[in-house]
């Protein structure tokens, strides 16, 4: 009896400890900065590291690639200096990860990260962790290589510049112009122009625009893009600041206008489970006609392997304007890629070298050596770029004024809940007025 | 023998490293985590003092409430099916097959040792529609029906999750259970026969309450293990349409490492141990009452 109550107490004492260990944890925790102001505008303040150690994401070999052929070529005396060292991470881990080595203190010099982090408000902006680039490359005199485009949409997404834009990504439809010929469609300058000449495409057999509705995005997007023409490009950010609402029928507009199109079959079918590789395929192969995509699908168009229409049969155009809406057809939604910070702990001077050697010769190396697009000045000669390639490129060239994405402005939970209810909407399970009525609740409870 | 096992110093020194690595590796995390409940932030954020606010909320979040009806809802189903089928199957074994079930056996416990993922995505394309038609809609075709795109809705994603989970695992317990069956004297079955009793009524009257032990471990291994089911719904379809296949565990997973939530996402995990708690309670007290009456 004696011995059965010891252990007893025992094992109660022992899991009260063990309950008790987080207040211990909480007392000493979030990152306190002895280095770099709270807001991330310190800029270079920081300690050089030993290395500069990089983490990027599984899902974007061409970065890691790049960056190792600066190394060992433009930028080989920063190298020599602080060499590189590359770390890899799954995108869908990002957050995890980086929330795990930043309260650790082991966040790398330049990484990938979460939007929501990244924001002023964010944590890993609250913690002084995240670099002022702009502060720095002005320090530095290198500030003129990045594109006033580039800079102009991070800023917009992250609230500062504290991303490196290695891709610069303008959106639009992609389309066949062997299809669209055959079947007498110009390219369309509104909506309704779009659905007339979808409706005729679905006539001719073959699919009218192809999404790849598994990944949720493809979908929000050509939503988003329907506000942005009815309602302006200060859309989102009127949400965001409480100006507007999604429930506003202007907005509950681009929910009905993408319910419809679903509705009438325009997708193809089974898109609501398409993924991104077949629904690429779909449009490489001439099976659909158009797709909304972004200028990443260049690597696709440029590889003959994956384009059997050929890049010469493949047209871009912008999304239509909306009738009586008061956005313009040249505003073209544009993204800078995934965030890659800059550790401001460790923004030291041999750190801010490597960024203004990045700053400068990225641009050209990368376009050169994958045909990727950057938020970087092209600073000397590329032989063989494709024509696709060279027309999205004049088409940056003269932009004035981009759009972000529909989620751009919002946090990690409303996000997720445009991107997996948007499923619901285009199958006929949720009604628009539901579905934006959803949303702004999430927004207003977490944003 | 008595000597070494009759010193309690010698028990402990034997037994001390295993303990101490249970210990370390279950009882603190299960109780830390209790603990963080209380608390609202992450690793990086740090933490602050919330007391039982977390648990109000979950019970006021619809995604939460949600997610514990998908988590009950599969688990009921699934635990029902699975058992009834492997019983099924075990008396198929026992009664019918008797020798030459070995092979049979084989063949339908194969599918148990596959990866969930890997079965998950082949009965994915199995229900694919559009581009590569899974078999499904072939079938469908072939009969002149139109192509059903199964993972849209809700009930098509459950059913086919189901069907999965029963294909991969009704093989486990069909032989877990006819190791059961296997328990019955023959003489009692003899006896019985005998009397008169005959198939539906011999496995009524007599089989079903001397294996009533081994069936009621396997309804409340199997509750336990489908509450806690994650990759199989995950895999599928994502926890879609929407989130209204997604259970509890996907929920908590996304609350703690997609919104770097681990208060909140604590509190799940406890209420979810609760909720398997109160299920292998619920099934020992009625079975005891059984033995009771």
């Amino acid at each position: 009896m004696n011995t059965r109550s010891n252990r007893r107490r025992i094992a109660v004492l022992g899991i009260a400890l063990a309950a008790v260990l987080p207040l211990a944890a909480c007392a000493g925790g979030g990152a306190e900065p002895d280095t770099g102001s709270s807001e991330g505008g310190a800029g270079a303040g920081g300690t050089d590291p030993d290395t500069f150690t990089v983490m990027t994401a599984n899902e974007n070999p061409v970065l890691e690639e790049q960056l190792t052929a600066l190394s060992e070529g433009a930028c080989k005396a920063e190298n020599e200096a602080l060499p590189l060292e590359h770390q890899k991470v799954a995108q869908a881990d990002t957050v995890q990860k980086v929330t795990l080595l930043a309260s650790q203190g082991a966040l790398p010099t330049h990484t990938i990260a979460g939007t929501a982090l990244i924001r002023p408000d964010g944590d890993l902006n609250a913690a002084g962790l995240v670099g002022d680039l702009k502060a720095a490359l002005e320090g530095a005199g290198t500030w003129g290589n990045v594109l006033p485009a580039a800079a102009s949409t991070v800023e917009q997404v992250y609230g500062g510049m504290f991303s490196m834009p290695y891709q610069y990504n303008i959106e639009g439809i992609f389309y066949n112009k062997e299809i669209l010929a055959d079947n007498g469609i110009e390219e369309p300058q509104t909506w309704d122009d779009l659905v007339d000449a979808a409706d005729t495409l679905a006539d001719a057999g073959v699919v009218p625009m192809t999404e790849a509705g598994a990944n949720g995005w493809p979908l929000t997007r050509i939503m988003g893009m329907y506000i942005f023409r009815n309602v302006g490009p200060d859309a989102m950010a009127a949400v965001r600041d409480g100006d507007a609402k999604l429930t506003d029928p202007e907005y509950v507009a681009g929910a009905q206008a993408l319910a419809d199109f679903a509705d009438a079959g325009y997708f193809g079918e089974g898109f609501s489970t398409r993924d991104g590789d077949t629904s690429s395929n779909m449009f490489l192969t001439g099976q659909a006609a158009m797709t909304y995509d972004g200028s990443w699908l260049l690597s696709a168009i440029n590889d003959p392997e994956r384009n059997e229409i050929g890049g010469e049969n493949v047209g871009f155009m912008p999304f239509p304007e909306v009738d009586g809406g008061k956005g313009s057809i040249d505003q073209y939604a544009a993204n800078a890629g995934a965030p890659m910070i800059i550790n401001a702990e460790q923004f030291g001077p041999k750190v801010v070298d490597w960024v203004s050697c990045i700053a400068e010769n990225y641009g050209q190396q990368a376009l050169q050596d994958a045909g990727v697009i950057s938020g970087f000045k092209v600073n000397g000669d590329v032989t063989d770029i494709s024509e696709n390639t060279a027309e999205i490129q004049e088409r940056i060239a003269g932009i004035d004024e981009t759009v972000l994405w529909f989620e751009a402005l919002m946090d990690s939970k409303s996000n997720s809940l445009a991107s997996t209810n948007v499923t619901l909407l285009t199958t006929g399970q949720m009604s628009a007025e539901d579905y934006m009525a959803q949303l702004q609740a999430s927004i207003d409870a977490n944003g | 023998m008595n000597s070494i096992f009759g010193d309690r110093k010698t028990i402990f020194i034997l037994l001390a490293p295993a303990l101490v690595l249970y210990t370390l590796l279950k009882v603190v995390p299960v109780g830390w985590s209790l603990g963080l409940s209380f608390f609202e932030g992450n690793s990086l954020r740090g933490f602050e003092w919330v007391g039982l606010q977390n648990f109000t909320t979950f019970f006021t979040d619809p995604a939460a409430l949600q997610s514990m009806w998908v988590s009950v809802f599969f688990a009921i189903v699934a635990t029902i099916c699975q058992v009834a089928l492997g019983y099924g199957l075990a008396l198929l074994y026992v009664f019918v097959l008797r020798k030459g079930s070995t092979l049979v056996r084989t063949f339908v416990f194969f599918p148990t040792v596959l990866p969930t993922v890997a079965v998950a995505l082949l009965f994915r394309s199995f229900v694919a529609v559009g581009e590569n038609q899974g078999p499904v809609n072939d079938i469908i075709n072939f009969f002149g029906g139109e192509s059903v795109e199964v993972l849209a809705s809700t009930v098509g994603t459950m059913t086919t999750a189901i069907a999965m989970t029963l294909w991969s695992s009704m093989g486990f317990y069909a032989v877990l259970l006819y190791a059961g069956l296997l328990d019955i004297p023959e003489e009692i079955i003899e006896s019985a026969r005998l009397d008169g009793a005959n198939g539906f009524k011999l496995v009524r009257h007599i089989v079903v309450p001397l294996s009533l032990p081994i069936l009621l471990s396997s309804i409340i291994f199997s509750l336990n293990a489908t509450l806690k089911v994650f990759d199989s719904l995950l895999a599928l379809n994502g926890g879609g349409p929407g989130t209204s296949t997604a259970p509890m565990t996907l929920y908590m997973y996304r609350t703690a490492f997609e919104y770097a939530e681990y208060g909140y996402g604590s509190t799940i995990a406890v209420i979810l141990t609760a909720l398997c708690l109160v299920f292998t309670l619920a099934i020992f007290r009625s079975s005891r009452r059984k033995a009771e009456v």
